[in-house]
């Protein structure tokens, strides 16, 4: 029977985890635990719905509501001091859940604090843009939806970043391989020769670590030498691999145990 | 607007637009003082800048993707491509993150070597950047001097890992190798020397009319706009934000260590400059001091290099050659690889472009999960948007290069 390949995480398995493995957690403590967190949080609460807040590795992690993310980063800028927006991104859970999880990396420089936003939303909806009050959001959100699709709305330039703008796809979901699909494969080629030469060209290999043993053009093998391009052929004989020096070269002359020297300390 | 077809291709760098006078040209990807593949849609009033569309992703490798499907400890050379003229600070943050994520307690001496190849690393990295912002404003001197100290340096560092731009110096728990004897007479020889080298640069450029020109009052960001671009490291100090995460949220030794953030009220690239100056002497005056703590491990006996957690980080080599146990254990982490906690960490550190920030998103398994890597130089590039627009066509270069972008980092 075929091995069974789920379609929805292409990424990749650790191909042996033990039966009775269970992974642990990273501690979370409660956000009472420091007082200025508390208080940022309690600012929040005051006007977003808190789903879970908690905090972990010396952040705050609150999770909102995706519909309150404005207005969450808003209270953060103007109330609680967080005048940096350092990062935004997002995590593709849709093979779990169905859903993304975007993230937003806040950093206080008075009160030396850093703060995570998180909200979950479904695969289609679209999250408000942070851009009027962190310029850092434009090419964030940019980032976000480049690499996984995840849309911004009143984004003042949405479009790709990193790949070009026809592109297809977006690299980072679970569901893009590594090598990427089948439109990477012919991007190139339809770029520069054009659709009509997919024939001729064929699909740009994206594996770099392909070996062809029958290619003589680009590969060699190691005891089976033979000239650039020529036809491969089964029945030719090895190539011997004796040592070039075997015979004795000039100037090069073979160990010899007796004057060899045993160093003691590094050589410099 | 081109007609593209095959005869006449469509050329990307020599197309222009004119509309009422507006010229719309590339700047880019391959100009030699882009520092690298930027492409730079400028819009163009005569010789003003009206509007500016950095356009980026020419050395998109797709990294946070090759993080997915890579073990941890497979993924730190990688990281060495980030920021390729600094690269141990990139692996030392990506350590870092790892190391938050399963806790583990770092000997004293790795954190001392860790601190030297962080400003050895700082250094080459600022020697880097003002040679090449010398070179793109005429200063071709300048950028031979500068080279020169920062061949000394890659030297110091290949005497350490063998490599000379792609380290992989450190390692998740500690570092690989002790310091060879001679990396401390060498660093120290460098070390009294280099306070003329500054010196030098210092008299050619400080008070060169056609420097200053080019520097002074171009480039001028607003405190406000560097904190909403999420502007960090020299950045946002020249636009005097006093925030330097070595100081204010240390990391490794750099609370035992006495060295001054310098800033600057002025906001542009002559502040940049003076402020690239100034940190090479902290950074000097860094390595001095651990120095003298890589001497007092020494005498104190502490010889781990590496933290001891069995699950995690392999044991050391000779364990592994004499212990079955050991050996095992080494086997499954290379193998398949260590398991992180279930959790996730956004850990900073300052790189000498600025913030350097791991986000890793662990699910227990070997390869994590999602990693986000929040690299400066992005954000310093996406600030050209607004920075740009109102100055003139050659500022672009000086801002370009008091910028200190690097697109290994940028595109990640």
């Amino acid at each position: 029977m075929r091995k069974y390949v789920p379609k929805d995480d292409v990424q990749k398995k650790s191909y042996y985890t033990d039966r009775f493995w269970v992974a642990p957690q990273v501690a979370k403590s409660p956000v009472d635990s420091d007082e200025v967190f508390a208080a940022d949080l309690a600012a929040i609460a005051a006007q977003c719905d808190v789903v879970d807040s908690y905090i972990q590795v010396d952040q705050m992690v609150v999770i909102i509501n995706p519909d309150d993310n404005f207005k969450a980063a808003q209270i953060l800028k103007e109330e609680c001091a967080y005048n940096q927006l350092s990062e935004c991104s997002a995590i593709d859970w849709l093979a779990k859940k169905g859903q993304f999880e975007v993230f937003y990396q806040f950093l206080s420089m008075s009160k030396r604090k850093r703060v995570r936003i998180k909200c979950f939303i479904d695969k289609d909806q679209a999250v408000e843009s942070l851009n009027p009050l962190y310029r850092s959001a434009d090419w964030a959100e940019r980032e976000m939806y480049d690499m996984l699709g995840v849309k911004v709305n009143n984004h003042p330039y949405f479009k790709r970043i990193l790949m070009p703008d026809d592109w297809v796809g977006h690299p980072l979901l679970k569901t893009y391989p590594l090598q990427g699909d089948e439109a990477a494969s012919w991007y190139e080629v339809d770029r520069i020769y054009g659709k009509e030469a997919r024939d001729v060209i064929g699909p740009e290999n994206r594996d770099s670590a392909l070996v062809d043993r029958y290619d003589t053009e680009r590969f060699g093998r190691l005891g089976h030498e033979v000239a650039r391009g020529s036809e491969y052929n089964k029945d030719q004989a090895e190539t011997p691999l004796g040592y070039q020096e075997d015979g004795g070269v000039f100037a090069i002359s073979k160990f010899q145990e007796d004057d060899a020297v045993v160093i003691t300390d590094r050589k410099r | 607007m081109q007609q593209p077809n095959r005869l006449r291709p469509f050329f990307e760098n020599i197309s222009f637009d004119r509309k009422d006078n507006e010229m719309v040209i590339n700047f880019g990807p391959q100009h030699p003082s882009a520092h690298g593949q930027l492409r730079l849609i400028l819009h163009l009033q005569q010789e003003q800048i009206t509007k500016a569309h950095p356009d980026i992703g020419y050395l998109h490798r797709g990294m946070e993707k090759m993080a997915e499907n890579m073990i941890y400890n497979e993924f730190l050379p990688t990281t060495d491509r980030m920021d390729y003229i600094a690269s141990s600070s990139n692996n030392y943050g990506f350590a870092l993150a790892v190391e938050k994520l399963i806790d583990v307690a770092v000997p004293r001496r790795a954190k001392v070597i860790r601190m030297m190849l962080l400003e050895i690393n700082r250094l080459m990295s600022h020697l880097f950047w003002l040679a090449t912002t010398a070179l793109d404003i005429g200063a071709m001197t300048v950028f031979l001097y500068a080279f020169r100290e920062r061949e000394y340096l890659m030297d110091i560092i290949e005497d350490y890992c063998g490599a000379r731009l792609t380290h992989s110096s450190v390692r998740i728990g500690g570092v690989p190798l002790d310091i060879p004897d001679n990396f401390i007479p060498d660093l120290k020889a460098f070390l009294d020397k280099f306070p003329q080298d500054l010196k030098d640069y210092e008299d050619l450029l400080d008070t060169n009319r056609i420097w200053k020109m080019r520097m002074e009052n171009v480039g001028v960001i607003s405190t406000e706009m560097a904190e909403s671009w999420g502007c960090s490291g020299v950045m946002l100090r020249a636009s005097g934000v006093e925030w330097d995460i070595r100081k204010e949220e240390p990391y490794e030794l750099y609370e035992e260590v006495d060295f001054d953030v310098p800033v600057s009220d002025k906001g542009d690239n002559y502040a940049r400059y003076k402020l690239y100056m100034a940190e090479m002497r902290e950074s000097s005056k860094i390595l001095y001091q651990t120095m003298d703590m890589y001497q007092k491990c020494v005498e104190n006996n502490e010889t781990e290099l590496m933290a001891h957690a069995p699950q995690y980080i392999s044991a050391p080599k000779i364990d592994i050659m004499t212990q079955n146990y050991s050996l095992m254990q080494h086997f499954v982490l290379v193998t398949q690889g260590m398991r992180p906690p279930v959790g996730e960490v956004y850990i900073p550190t300052e790189s000498p472009k600025g913030e350097l920030g791991f986000y890793i998103n662990s699910q227990g398994g070997p390869y994590p999960y999602r990693l986000k890597m929040r690299a400066p130089s992005f954000w310093h590039t996406g600030i050209l948007t607004d920075l740009l627009p109102g100055s003139m066509i050659p500022d672009v270069v000086s801002i370009i290069g008091t910028t200190n972008i690097v697109f290994g980092e940028v595109d990640r």
